[in-house]
């Protein structure tokens, strides 16, 4: 009977370190969520006056689709990132910490009007923000 | 109607730096703090690691406050402005008046005020508190704050006391955003001889001649981009306590639970319950608690 009791707790356990490796990923809407978010995201950035040169020679449905990857594996989904490395896509676009942060705002907008809870949202953005030392150039 | 000449060309020099200035919009929401009573960013009694306004690298920026603090006996006005470069270095100038109430009545100076002149400067040396959130390491600043007091009246007294009407703080920040928990902790340790931040000048026969070594911690969760809600905490030295009127100018620490919003990156409003302890308990015995707000406009 204990036996049992311990296999159970440690199933249990184990379910709860499965759920919590994808949270993120299921707060965010799954796959489909995440493609939607960055279907309303990539637009923001085409026409965000202070960044929209970076996106110039980028195509908006390839961008949605990598960014989705992106983040459904950075938030535990089961999704693998196939783009390039952050550092060498970015090494010649001449991106300031202003024009990283006025991405950010547009992503926080973008999640906004998901109706994504602020608080999820921070969880994601601190998986991203340490990017910035890849894409900020100058 | 024809502006005189002088006025015309500032007008135009003040509308040609215009998209200079609004260019300083780099940084998020509410990452430059907002200001303290001393003039520098941080919370409202403590400064942090962060510069003020939204100047990223590569911008200029500034802002201005007004904060009043009113409390069962005594009120304090302080007023600033600040500049701030590349995200980099801050300078701050800031003034306060201090209406000592009741304590002024009694010493035989009704209507006395206390008035205090501060000049800051803080420069960030490592880390970022916003982006590193894979890292431990939080931003850090050092910073100074040079101050001179108009006691009016009451300086002769200070003097006999062996309180200076001038003198420096220098204070270590380290401001670390805990973003996927949405939680913005800051420490300072401060070097100072301060009495009362300054306002019954600096340090006394007394007590120890040199600095005392204060922590002040700040801790503040973002209820969303424009909303935050924290406490601060700030320990004071104490260097008038005994003095040759014994326990009688004994100085609290102080403390204070604070709303910060900011609608938007040009303006700041930041309301406080605030916690002072005695106050010259000498005379006034009550603790001195009360409300705080100041408003911010950035550009």
């Amino acid at each position: 009977m204990k036996h049992h009791l311990s296999i159970g707790a440690l199933a249990l356990v184990c379910l709860q370190a499965g759920a919590q490796a994808d949270e993120l990923y299921q707060a965010l809407g799954g796959k489909a969520g995440i493609t939607r978010l960055n279907a309303d995201f990539v637009p923001r950035l085409f026409n965000d006056a202070r960044i929209k040169h970076i996106f110039k020679d980028a195509n908006p449905n390839n961008l949605v689709e990598q960014l989705s990857d992106q983040i459904c594996a950075a938030s535990g989904g089961p999704c693998t990132y196939e783009g390039g490395a952050m550092k060498d896509v970015h090494a010649d676009l001449g991106i300031t910490r202003a024009h990283f942060n006025a991405l950010v705002e547009d992503l926080q907008a973008a999640m906004d009007a998901a109706g994504i809870p602020f608080a999820t949202q921070n969880r994601l953005l601190a998986l991203l923000a340490p990017m910035h030392r890849d894409i900020v150039t100058r | 109607m024809r502006l005189p000449i002088c006025l015309r060309r500032a007008t135009a020099g003040l509308l040609l730096a215009l998209p200079l200035l609004s260019a300083a919009q780099g940084k998020l929401l509410l990452t430059g703090g907002v200001s303290t009573v001393e003039g520098a960013a941080g919370g409202g009694l403590t400064p942090w690691a962060v510069t003020g306004s939204y100047a990223s690298a590569g911008e200029v920026g500034g802002s201005a406050y007004l904060t009043r603090v009113s409390s069962q006996d005594y009120s304090l006005n302080s007023f600033g402005v600040l500049l701030s470069l590349h995200d980099r270095a801050e300078f701050s100038l800031a003034r306060q008046d201090f209406d000592t109430g009741p304590t002024g009545t009694a010493l035989g100076l009704p209507g006395l005020q206390l008035k205090q002149t501060m000049a800051g400067a803080k420069l960030r040396v490592a880390g970022d508190a916003v982006l590193d959130s894979d890292r431990a390491m939080p931003q850090i600043a050092l910073g100074l704050q040079a101050k001179r007091l108009d006691a009016g009246g009451l300086e002769a007294t200070l003097k006999s006391l062996g309180a200076k009407t001038h003198g420096v703080d220098l204070y270590l920040s380290a401001t670390k955003l805990l973003l996927a928990h949405s939680t913005l902790v800051n420490l300072t340790l401060r070097a100072t001889k301060a009495n009362q931040t300054g306002l019954l000048g600096f340090g006394g026969n007394a007590s120890s001649s040199g600095y005392s070594l204060c922590p002040e911690v700040s801790v503040a969760y973002l209820f969303s981009k424009h909303l935050a809600l924290g406490a601060e905490y700030r320990v004071k030295p104490d260097k008038l306590n005994p003095s040759a009127l014994g326990a009688a100018l004994k100085e609290d620490d102080w403390w204070d639970l604070f709303v910060a919003w900011a609608p938007n990156k040009q303006v700041s409003i930041t309301a406080a319950y605030v916690d002072l302890g005695r106050v010259v308990p000498g005379i006034v015995a009550r603790r001195q608690t009360g409300a705080y707000l100041s408003a911010q406009i950035a550009f």
